[in-house]
């Protein structure tokens, strides 16, 4: 097929900025959680 | 999470059935090649990321009215995926254009202003993590955000009022302009998958910025304490 570097490389790059946007939000909810538990564990040996 | 996970699952599917559509299905361009193949991917992302700039745009508004929290956390969701997309089309656009045009960029209107979209949300999300007050930060990025939307109008209407280096339009184009029937029913097929993964993510993000809300009011109430 003629161009399918460039065709690739498109396909390629675009799908990998979705999969790694899709990872950082994951990544970001996961730490958020443990640190929401941490504070809620605290709120509540305050209680 | 299951209905999450097969809401996931169904995008995903919708998604590689498209890309199936536009490399089996689509008829090869005459006088690009398979290099055209790139246009659908190109433009459904630049279509599905002026979307999520249009939810933005109306969450900062209902921000700037109502000022509810949920509409802040939509505004900011919407803004981080449609500068996601926009980072798609900037991307794939060069690729597409360096075997056709002979060049990789140039400052026409149309991809000037499609720069500036892209530079004027990520100014917009910078400027949220320098404020601290939540309130503050949620008012002044909302009226950030309705000037940024202002571009949105500029790129879509770029290829239509000016002349470019781009291609004309090819939907809403006008007279004279158009696909070829199979290439149209797999270009807005692809619309339609590249709309539900923006509608995925955003979801996503949304989750996130609501946890953050209860993290920040479980911090207010620790202050307390």
């Amino acid at each position: 097929m003629k161009n399918f570097d460039s065709i690739f490389a498109a396909y390629l790059l675009g799908w990998g900025v979705f999969f790694v946007f899709y990872l950082t939000v994951a990544k970001r909810g996961s730490e958020l959680r443990g640190e929401i538990e941490r504070l809620k564990e605290t709120l509540n040996r305050g209680k | 999470m299951l209905k999450r996970g097969i809401i996931g699952a169904a995008v995903l599917f919708l998604v590689g059935a498209a890309t199936y559509a536009c490399f089996y299905i689509a008829p090869e361009e005459r006088t690009m090649g398979p290099i055209q193949k790139i246009f659908y991917f190109h433009a459904a992302s630049a279509w599905a990321g002026l979307t999520a700039f249009s939810v933005c745009f109306v969450a900062n508004i209902v921000y700037v009215l109502r000022r509810s929290q949920a509409s802040d956390w939509i505004g900011v969701s919407a803004a981080e995926v449609g500068l996601v997309f926009t980072t798609v089309v900037l991307i794939t656009g060069p690729i597409w254009a360096h075997p056709v045009w002979g060049i990789w960029w140039t400052w026409d209107a149309r991809l000037t202003s499609t720069f500036v979209l892209w530079l004027l949300y990520i100014s917009y999300l910078l400027l949220r993590t320098m404020l601290e007050e939540p309130d503050r930060r949620a008012l002044l990025s909302a009226i950030f955000g309705i000037f940024a939307f202002l571009d949105v109008p500029l790129v879509f209407g770029a290829i239509r009022w000016w002349r470019t280096q781009h291609p004309q339009p090819v939907i809403m184009g006008g007279p004279g302009s158009g696909l070829e029937p199979t290439m149209r029913k797999v270009f807005f097929f692809t619309v339609l998958a590249m709309h539900a993964l923006m509608l995925l993510l955003l979801s996503e993000r949304y989750r996130l910025e609501k946890m953050r809300g209860e993290f920040q009011e479980l911090r207010r109430e620790a202050e307390v304490q």
